[in-house]
């Protein structure tokens, strides 16, 4: 808490490199130790006195070092999510969005600032915490089950109870008739969902997902929108989702976060909707329309 | 339209016809093409043989290029009487050792060095120079350093089966989609558990390459180190028949060397389709 962070508090670690032990020869990158970015501001203290409840962002910043020009994805970003919320963070394309759900994830590091998760440090990879990227990263040798599996299969869980977990949530997310196919056969759709079930799967507190349905034709994402919604309801988790559709946004969340260029915080809009929700009429809702008119409003007043 | 229709217009539709039937297929049509094949393959094998036989002694020397028959019954005289045996065992057991030393040894390596890629980048021309050496110019020094026996023609085999196994193995893990290994990290696996669930079925298609490049090359290796010095081998019958003049026996010698390279890729073939089953599946 106490020390500060420096600018250059760490080489830029790629943190995807395929490293399975712990001999790491790390060579720090040479712009990074002569150009000394803005001093980082001081994580902001816990002067509020909430409790340490649901995942807080203090003060990050996330730059990427290239051809010698260091460029901020994030430059300095507070956000509080609640815990047990819907939180949708809304951008345009590339302005950190998923940079932001990386390091809630653990899989990079903030520049400087801090970001917790139930008032612990996140420093690494966690399990309670679930994550759905954009793309699909089922393994292709697996079977659709044995891919859902996977999270306990890790844990040391019994193979039984494994299989039995597995069936339950294959049910769920309506996959039934296909626990013996691969991802391959699998259309885009059914791939979706059985990301969503392998990360049910593991079942974390909370969920962070980057545009998981951003790839799928518009019919199908609003029925993953309703699956999604079914699943979550009156579970109590705490859900992150990352997108750039500003319906799907208003359609899905309690609070809609815009993030403008560099990840500044352009407006934190309330979804006063009621649950659970149908999303064929809530488009219809004067609720609806008022609030997609300011956010329609915020992202314009961003790009200007 | 009703106001009903417009509720819910599937009722509207008429039935869906259904999108899946049986059809019917006779043995021949499923397994022509394959018989074919077959049939062609024979067909050739004794067009060539007959080929042989007839101008052997007619257009061209016998002596020289032999024929069919008398390489058969050479081939049965040595099966008859354990030449054949015992020399096909040596062989059998160099390459069978040499590939396995060569191949445990290269898939160690490709995977103890795959995620240091400094240490990679240092080595690398190296690694490349010792690859781009023809092997056969190192049987001397090994006759020099481990003598004549068995020992020299399993380093021979092994020292190409290991170049040739470790960079196809190097180059499948870094084929490695890193996606999911974030993925396997995000679920909190150990490092053990990223080689054995990601790293390894991610890469057995670059290993199982290797392997299959290396297995004639475990045999140039063996044959070659006989060649050079031995009293015992398929490489020594090969040389020794000729040196008689018995060249149906040089026949015969090499027949159980390729029966032996048949054999070995029918093993790995074996272990290919096991291993990518999930890379077939179209739907």
């Amino acid at each position: 808490m106490a020390t500060r962070p420096t600018a250059h508090g760490g080489p830029i670690r790629r943190m995807t490199r395929i490293r399975y032990y712990r001999i790491v020869v790390t060579v720090s990158t040479k712009s990074s130790s002569t150009d000394h970015a803005v001093a980082a501001p001081a994580p902001a203290a816990d002067s509020a006195g909430r409790p340490p409840d649901g995942i807080r962002i203090e003060g990050v910043a996330r730059s990427f070092v290239k051809d010698g020009r260091r460029r901020y994805a994030i430059r300095d970003l507070d956000l509080d999510i609640e815990s047990g919320s819907f939180v949708v963070v809304l951008g345009r394309s590339g302005c950190g969005k998923s940079t932001l759900l990386n390091m809630i994830a653990g899989l990079s590091r903030p520049d400087h600032g801090r970001i917790s998760y139930r008032g612990e440090e996140i420093a690494g990879p966690r399990t309670d915490l679930g994550y759905l990227t954009q793309h699909d990263t089922l393994m292709p040798w697996r079977t659709l089950r044995r891919n859902i599996e996977l999270p306990l299969e890790l844990r040391g869980v019994p193979a039984a109870q494994r299989r039995r977990r597995a069936t339950e949530l294959i049910a769920r997310v309506r996959l039934d008739d296909f626990e013996e196919h691969y991802p391959r056969e699998l259309s885009g759709g059914m791939r979706r969902r059985a990301g969503l079930a392998r990360m049910l799967c593991a079942e974390p507190e909370a969920l962070l997902m980057d545009e998981p349905f951003g790839a799928l034709d518009a019919q199908l994402r609003q029925e993953l929108q309703a699956d999604l919604l079914r699943l979550w309801h009156g579970s109590g988790k705490t859900v992150v989702f990352v997108t750039h559709d500003l319906d799907e946004a208003l359609c899905l969340g309690d609070r809609v976060v815009v993030l403008g260029r560099g990840g500044r915080l352009v407006l934190d809009e309330p979804v006063r909707l009621p649950r659970p929700r149908d999303l064929d009429r809530v488009r219809l809702e004067p609720a609806f329309v008022a609030s997609h008119q300011r956010l329609t409003a915020a992202l314009r007043s961003d790009a200007s | 339209m009703t106001d009903t229709a417009s509720v819910e217009p599937t009722s509207a539709l008429p039935a869906l016809p259904p999108l899946e039937e049986p059809v019917e297929t006779s043995w021949w049509s499923r397994h022509h093409r394959a018989v074919v094949v077959a049939v062609g393959r024979i067909a050739v094998l004794v067009a060539g043989l007959a080929c042989w036989e007839y101008a052997s002694g007619r257009w061209i020397e016998a002596m020289l290029v032999s024929r069919p028959s008398a390489i058969g019954a050479q081939f049965v005289t040595w099966l008859g009487d354990g030449t054949l045996l015992l020399h096909a065992r040596i062989t059998i057991t160099e390459v069978i050792l040499g590939f396995l030393l060569g191949a445990v040894a290269g898939i160690v390596a490709a995977f103890a060095l795959a995620p240091m890629r400094i240490v990679q980048r240092i080595v690398d021309p190296y690694i490349y120079a010792l690859y781009s050496l023809p092997k056969v110019a190192l049987a001397p020094l090994f006759i020099v350093w481990f003598g004549i026996g068995i020992s020299m023609k399993v380093l021979l085999a092994g020292i190409t089966v290991f170049f040739l196994v470790f960079l196809n193995a190097l180059a499948g893990i870094r084929q490695v989609d890193p996606a999911l290994v974030d993925a396997v990290r995000l679920m909190g696996c150990s490092r053990v558990q990223l080689v054995q669930k990601v790293i390894f079925p991610g890469s057995v298609s670059g290993l199982l390459t290797g392997l299959k490049v290396a297995i004639p090359y475990a045999l140039i290796g063996a044959v070659i180190g006989e060649l050079v010095a031995s009293n015992r081998g398929i490489g020594y019958l090969v040389t020794d028949s000729a040196s008689r003049f018995n060249i149906a026996g040089v026949f015969a010698s090499l027949i159980v060397l390729t029966l032996l390279a048949w054999v070995l890729n029918a093993i790995v073939s074996v272990l290919d389709a096991r291993a990518s089953r999930w890379r077939d599946a179209e739907s």
